[in-house]
């Protein structure tokens, strides 16, 4: 371990120029801090590790004076957080900490205070009034943030963010699902709001006891209608909409006597039993040829779940209202 | 001195290695510490039902697609989320989860109580292209996920669990694969073997719209259905549930 090396000759690296060196050594003798064996960098004036590898040493510098208070701090302050919070467990428990804090019962307090604030217009969704309310402007502009809340987080992934429904397409199982649109005037159960809250309470083929059951038989599948009637049924429902079926055909016939009861006569619909008009433009399925074949053949059955457990009266009557707005809305 | 104190353990490496593992254990110690505890502080809800070997494969497929990435299973203890999902998720509903899938991350929505939210068939065109109903979502689609389901692994996934606490029968392991088929062929022969040993709170059902051939689409579905269906005890004595 060399000091004082004699080849630096620059005077203000020098360690023997360094305040209270020695003269010929660069050594500091006298300096209480410096052990035996230490020696200190002639250029930043720190203590070396005392080490030389191949001619290169190491600094021995000390623990920067932030990083050491930032530990001590952090040190001082989980101590109080132990004792002041819930922190340490203890088999099947744990410490509490002095202040009693628990996010369970604080979510569970904000939770009724939220509640607590909306009930002054909330509370008159329980009612099965809905004609009124529909007439109160001030709740319903109260209410309307929480019915849009409300649709977009539960009718909205099937229906449509503007209730605009989804056709289904292709043929058979689920790549064929549509769903209803609810902004149109066009209803396949019920357009008043305190039924539309009914169906929305037990849902449509649900499992629900009291669910709305509707299925569209496969007529062609379990061999109820021929396939020949079926290619002339095919094109006159088709045509329907556009008013270009004869009423007077084969075709018809076979509507009047397998289709009608609940379609209605000539497809009109509206008979309230899940079975949708045909005349409109609107079709749930697919209104091709080949889509219509599909739903002839294989028959079709929609499944709209029960929300009575999921939401509550008030929920499901804000829906209602929502929804029937909705159809009034679209039709204008 | 303390400062000393370190300096010199730094030149003793044997004392550096002591010092680091006594440092480290603090930490597992803490962790770990809670779970020998764990048959007493999650008891297993009297509802409680295990998941059936369908929604077991589904709950694979649910892992191996990555869902739990962007979907967590829990809701947490927030006036907003209690408000839009019901009430705050308890230990006891995750006790026959292993691994528990709870997530921390939320790109899409919770997934704790999505059972029975929708129906399967919107969950088979969501999954299969998100876009076709939800126009506005990121999710990636799944469309593979028609492919035949794999039962071999379910029996012998059903065995680990049981050891796990799972209350599986022999009888439920023997005839995973057969009832892995059956929940997804409603009006098939093997499907009175499937109400048997499972009773009658599964949903049977063709989930993906096609009761001849099971795929990984039913698995998936059949698992999502059953989430947040298997106990109702969060809604029964939450309070209870919190360390008492």
């Amino acid at each position: 371990m060399s000091s004082g090396d004699t080849s630096m000759t620059t005077d203000v690296t020098d360690p023997r120029e360094l305040e209270g060196a020695d003269p010929h050594t660069g050594e500091r003798g006298d300096d209480p801090l410096l052990e035996h064996g230490q020696e200190i960098d002639p250029v930043t004036g720190h203590i070396t590790t005392g080490h030389d590898w191949n001619g290169i040493k190491e600094l021995n510098t000390p623990f920067p004076k932030i990083a050491l208070w930032a530990l001590i701090i952090s040190v001082v302050y989980s101590v109080i957080t132990w004792v002041l919070l819930p922190a340490w467990p203890l088999g099947s428990t744990y410490t509490k900490g002095l202040l009693g804090v628990d996010q369970t019962t604080d979510a569970d307090a904000e939770h009724a205070r939220l509640v607590d604030l909306r009930a002054h217009w909330r509370e008159g969704f329980a009612s099965d009034d809905f004609a009124a309310l529909a007439d109160d402007a001030d709740v319903m502009a109260l209410a309307l943030p929480e019915m849009r809340r409300l649709y977009a987080d539960n009718c909205a992934a099937c229906h449509g963010a503007e209730g605009q429904g989804r056709t289904g397409h292709g043929v058979g199982g689920a790549q064929g699902a549509g769903f209803p649109a609810l902004n149109d005037d066009e209803w396949l159960w019920y357009s008043e709001p305190e039924d539309i809250a009914d169906v929305i309470r037990v849902g449509i083929n649900s499992d629900h006891p009291d669910t709305y059951f509707a299925e569209m038989p496969a007529f062609g599948r379990d061999g109820m209608l021929e396939r020949s009637d079926i290619d002339l049924l095919v094109p006159w429902v088709a045509g329907l909409s556009a008013g270009t079926s004869d009423p007077d055909s084969e075709a018809a016939g076979i509507f009047a006597d397998t289709c009608a009861a609940c379609h209605g006569d000539g497809g009109t619909g509206g008979l309230e039993s899940g079975a949708p008009s045909l005349v409109d433009a609107e079709w749930i399925y697919g209104g091709s040829e080949q889509a219509i074949r599909a739903t002839i053949w294989n028959g079709r059955s929609g499944h709209m779940p029960a929300w009575e457990d999921r939401l509550s009266d008030e929920e499901r009557n804000m829906l209602a209202l929502y929804v029937a707005g909705l159809s009034q809305a679209g039709a204008q | 001195m303390v400062l000393r104190l370190h300096y010199n353990l730094e030149k003793m490496s044997v004392g550096l290695v002591v010092g680091i593992i006594v440092a480290a254990s603090i930490g597992g110690i803490v962790e770990i510490a809670p779970l020998f505890t764990i048959d007493g502080t999650a008891d297993v809800p009297a509802d409680m039902r295990p998941q059936t070997p369908l929604e077991l494969a589904g709950r694979e497929i649910y892992m191996r697609e990555g869902c739990y990435a962007c979907h967590s299973q829990m809701i947490r203890t927030l006036a907003d989320e209690i408000d839009r999902y019901g009430p705050y998720s308890v230990t006891s509903e995750s006790v026959f989860d292993h691994p528990m899938l709870w997530g921390s991350k939320r790109t899409g929505p919770d997934l704790a109580r999505l059972g029975e939210k929708y129906s399967d068939d919107w969950h088979v065109l969501h999954l299969l292209n998100p876009r076709d109903v939800v126009p506005d979502s990121i999710m990636p689609a799944y469309p593979w996920l028609m492919s035949p389901l794999d039962t071999r692994d379910i029996g012998p996934e059903m065995a680990v669990l049981a050891t796990l606490g799972v209350p599986y029968t022999d009888e439920q392991i023997a005839n995973a694969a057969t009832d892995a088929a059956a929940q997804a062929r409603p009006d098939s022969s093997i499907a009175d073997g499937f109400a048997d040993r499972w009773g009658d709170r599964p949903a049977l059902r063709a989930f993906d719209g096609d009761a001849d051939e099971v795929t990984e689409m039913d698995a998936l579905v059949a698992y999502l259905q059953s989430l947040g269906t298997l106990t109702d005890v969060a809604w029964q004595n939450p309070a209870e549930e919190e360390g008492e």
